[in-house]
């Protein structure tokens, strides 16, 4: 199964004013990866995710996203593959209900009405709340919130996930719901974000970015591990495998 | 709460009241939208000393308030917290129009304060009758009658998308009153200067969120064109809400009850 | 300043609706034609930003006064007339709907005085002619003022002109104009001198927004001149069908048209009138309200009031009587039809 594979070379990307995202990023994600996308503010995370649905296209360098180069050509097929959840629910959820912009995906893509209905449903039961449809988004709870914007993107069946910081903002519960969660999908995932707990908990490998560029590709353990790849990125080892503050052992690893 | 707060709530409120469950919530939002204008026109079409006429009307606001379970004191008190304008411009006619047009017992009623009277009288009845059909309705549901209606789709999806974001960013606007007046600590209302760099930052930070949204669009096959599922149909219950709330206003237009009424008490006393 | 459903008869409501409606109707053809898909999220948000942004008072120099932003212009200049006119629908509607400013009848009237000046006049005819092709800051200062300024003035002149023609409120022409134009010069200043700044605040930090919006929008003459003359016509229609079919108290209107235009009795009101009372004598609606008293009010010089016709005192306290009584079983039923509905 080529197509859910993410493949990036050297690509490069600065914005209209001069500032630089991207200076020659590389890596291949094959299929079924999940893989955390870490580095300081600025590092150009954001920027390589516009990348991944072709909102933004480099200005050197070649993104393949399973069978397509993109190209402006494919973008729409692109576009399907790659389902993106992005960092402020509200810029995602834009429809007067939840059912409404759960069906806004697959309506575009022309999908007969029975079969939208079927998606939907079967996108709000995956991430289990069904029981909000009729809802209007700015009276669900952040969690609630967040958990719909993933059903947006799983209603148009992508093979890719790409996330932009999903725990942020999110209480300690249903931030440990959203990880269970994340841990079910069989997508290829990407997931950028500064919470490197939860970088342990799901993703097995890590790309790290700094100052547009690629520092580090490796397992997640070994990455988080390594203080001094973690310092010159301006991150800091996950509480996970800190020294416990109370009686001075080091924590087991979760994983 | 600051002002914006309490406004937003407000909204937020009279949405939660359309979450209802009454056999009036569930009528098809046309219905509800048709029977409202007609009502607003008809009490609106009385002449401006019509005072005694206009209070059979009450039965419309009084009937959905309580049949929907609405509550009254809460909507009649939004309704009566915002005439101003009304009062203001009615004021003048116990001022200029002094002319006596009836008496009761030795007093005499000038026709000002009759057509001052109507004028507030109009207010309470039209103002009450546009709430209970939001509180009935929802907006999102009243905006779904209206493109039903023929209202073009261009101009109901912006209102949509208005109405989605107003809690954002009444919410934003909120957070950055607070923040200057907090550090404001003797003026409560703010200067030119400040409120200046206030908006152009909240609009600044608006630009951005239309282009994250318009992203977040693109990013799921936004073509130009908003697609939305509806399944709504009239049925024998809304025909019936319709045109009885139809009949009773014509009815009451051309047949002055209250004057019946008092005939029939007066014949009795005398 | 908004207009209130209690304050308009339904010829003027209906009258002004139709242009309104006309113009929504218009306005939504044109920006789907302008098929700017960036411009469906950003005017719902711009509206949400107009309507925060009305919520936050500030005092106004040299007055101790608080106000706070219309913001027509803001949007006018943000995105060109047609998208700015449907987003300041949008704005009044939910006004209207939820904190029941005006009210539904009124709605009409409002879009088109707070909308169409800003939107349609000054800023096509003022604001682009001022700031023209090159933006600056003191060009985009003089524009947005003198265009706030006017549209203000027309949109007061508005209220005042719908409130006369409608005849509920006994205010005359020349004292409400008095009131209300001096007092809009000022609120016009101060919004010209608010969107000014907040347009080259954010000129100055995306300059890309301003020019885009400019350029998207070519106003066709001719197209334009069309509409107008389209408006004109339906609002007539609607107007001469409506007052005769609802108005049952025309003198306001003819009361200005007569001042208006300084001549004598028009035709086919005088028609209407005959038919009107042999319809009101049918009915018998409004008993204490003989039609004569129009009559006589129609003689030049009506401003001083003719004297009234006697009216029936037993009449009137009759109807006085009455109506407490049906507001008394009105407020029974209510309280009953929820008692049972507690019970169910």
């Amino acid at each position: 199964m080529s197509h859910h594979i993410v493949e990036a070379a050297d690509l490069h990307y600065a914005y209209p004013d001069g500032t630089v995202g991207l200076r020659g990023v590389s890596f291949h994600i094959s299929h079924g990866e999940s893989v955390a996308l870490v580095g300081e503010n600025g590092a150009g995370k954001s920027t390589l995710l516009l990348h991944l649905n072709g909102y933004l296209s480099a200005s050197r360098g070649t993104l393949r996203i399973g069978d397509y180069l993109l190209t402006p050509k494919n973008l729409n097929a692109v576009r399907r593959s790659v389902g993106m959840v992005f960092q402020n629910p509200d810029d995602q959820l834009f429809m007067p209900t939840v059912f409404d912009d759960v069906a806004f995906g697959p309506l575009n893509l022309g999908l007969e009405k029975q079969e939208v209905l079927r998606a939907v449903t079967q996108a709000l039961e995956t991430v289990g709340v069904a029981h909000l449809t009729k809802r209007p988004p700015y009276k669900l709870s952040q969690g609630e919130k967040r958990s719909v914007a993933i059903a947006t993107v799983l209603a148009m069946s992508p093979d890719i996930l790409v996330m932009d910081e999903p725990t942020s903002s999110l209480d300690p519960r249903s931030r440990r719901r959203l990880i269970e969660l994340l841990k079910t999908f069989q997508h290829t995932k990407i997931i950028a974000t500064h919470d490197l707990d939860m970088a342990l908990d799901v993703c097995e490998r890590t790309v790290v970015l700094h100052c547009g560029q690629v520092t580090a590709d490796g397992k997640t353990k070994e990455i988080l591990q390594n203080e001094e790849l973690l310092r010159a990125s301006s991150l800091e080892r996950p509480l996970a495998m800190q020294r416990c503050p109370a009686c001075s052992t080091p924590k087991k690893p979760v994983v | 709460m600051n002002n914006i707060g309490k406004n937003s709530f407000d909204i937020g409120y009279l949405d939660t009241l359309a979450a209802g469950d009454s056999s009036l919530h569930h009528l098809d939002p046309r219905a509800k939208l048709i029977t409202t204008c007609a009502f607003i026109i008809t009490v609106v079409s009385f002449d401006k000393y019509a005072l005694a006429v206009l209070i059979p009307f009450f039965i419309y606001p009084v009937a959905l308030i309580s049949i929907g379970g609405l509550p009254a004191e809460y909507l009649l008190k939004k309704a009566f917290l915002v005439c101003p304008f009304a009062v203001l411009v009615g004021i003048f006619n116990p001022l200029v129009d002094r002319e006596i047009i009836f008496h009761i017992g030795a007093i005499g009623i000038p026709g000002g304060w009759v057509s001052f009277l109507s004028i507030l009288l109009r207010f309470v009845l039209t103002v009450t009758a546009a709430l209970i059909l939001v509180s009935l309705t929802g907006f999102n549901r009243v905006c779904e009658a209206l493109l039903q209606l023929g209202v073009p789709k261009a101009f109901v999806v912006q209102l949509l998308f208005f109405y989605r974001y107003i809690f954002v960013l009444t919410d934003e606007a909120e957070r950055m009153v607070r923040a200057r007046s907090l550090r404001a600590f003797n003026a409560s209302a703010m200067g030119l200067r400040n409120f200046i760099s206030l908006a152009g930052h909240l609009l600044l930070r608006t630009l951005d969120r239309a282009e994250r949204i318009y992203r977040a669009m693109c990013c799921r096959g936004f073509d130009g064109h908003i697609r939305i599922i509806r399944s709504s149909k009239i049925r024998c219950q809304e025909v019936v809400f319709a045109s009885a709330w139809l009949f009773v206003f014509v009815l009451l237009r051309f047949f002055n009850v209250s004057l019946k009424i008092g005939d029939v008490i007066m014949g009795l006393f005398q | 300043m908004h207009m209130a459903d209690a304050l308009i008869s339904p010829a003027v409501g209906g009258v002004m609706w139709t242009a309104t409606a006309g113009l929504i109707a218009y306005s939504a053809k044109k920006v789907s034609i302008e098929a700017d898909d960036r411009k469906v999220p950003l005017m719902g948000v711009l509206g949400a930003f107009i309507f925060a942004a009305q919520m936050i008072n500030f005092t106004i120099p040299a007055t101790g006064s608080s106000g706070h932003l219309g913001g027509g212009m803001i949007l006018a200049i943000l995105l060109g007339p047609y998208a700015a006119f449907l987003v300041m629908a949008s704005v009044l509607i939910v006004q209207a709907l939820f904190f029941a400013d005006g009210g539904l009848l009124a709605l009409g009237c409002n879009i088109f005085n707070l909308g169409f000046f800003s939107c349609f006049v000054a800023y096509p005819l003022i604001y682009r002619r001022v700031v023209g092709q090159k933006s600056t800051q003191g060009r985009i200062l003089v524009g947005a003022v003198i265009s706030a300024i006017v549209g203000l003035q027309l949109g007061a002149l508005s209220v005042v002109l719908e409130t006369v023609f409608s005849g509920i409120s006994e205010l005359p022409f020349h004292t409400f104009v008095l009131l209300m134009q001096p007092i809009h010069l000022a609120i016009g200043i101060v919004e010209g001198l608010v969107t000014a700044a907040v347009v080259t605040f954010v000129w100055k930090a995306r300059s890309e927004i301003v020019r885009a919006s400019r350029n998207a929008v070519p106003i066709g003459k001719v197209s334009m001149k069309k509409v107008l003359v389209g408006l004109f016509a339906a609002a007539v229609i609607a107007g001469g069908t409506l007052s005769w079919f609802a108005s049952s108290n025309p003198d306001g209107l003819e009361w200005a048209i007569f001042r208006t235009t300084g001549k004598e009795e028009l035709e086919t009101p005088h028609n209407l009138h005959v038919a009107l009372a042999k319809v009101q004598e049918k009915t018998a609606f409004l008993p204490d309200y003989s039609i004569k008293k129009s009559e006589d009010e129609k003689t030049p010089g009506a401003d001083a009031k003719a004297p009234w016709p006697a009216v029936d005192p037993g009449t009137s306290v009759s109807g006085l009587v009455g109506g407490s009584l049906t507001l008394f079983m009105v407020v029974l039923m209510g309280v009953g039809l929820r008692r049972r509905k507690g019970q169910s």
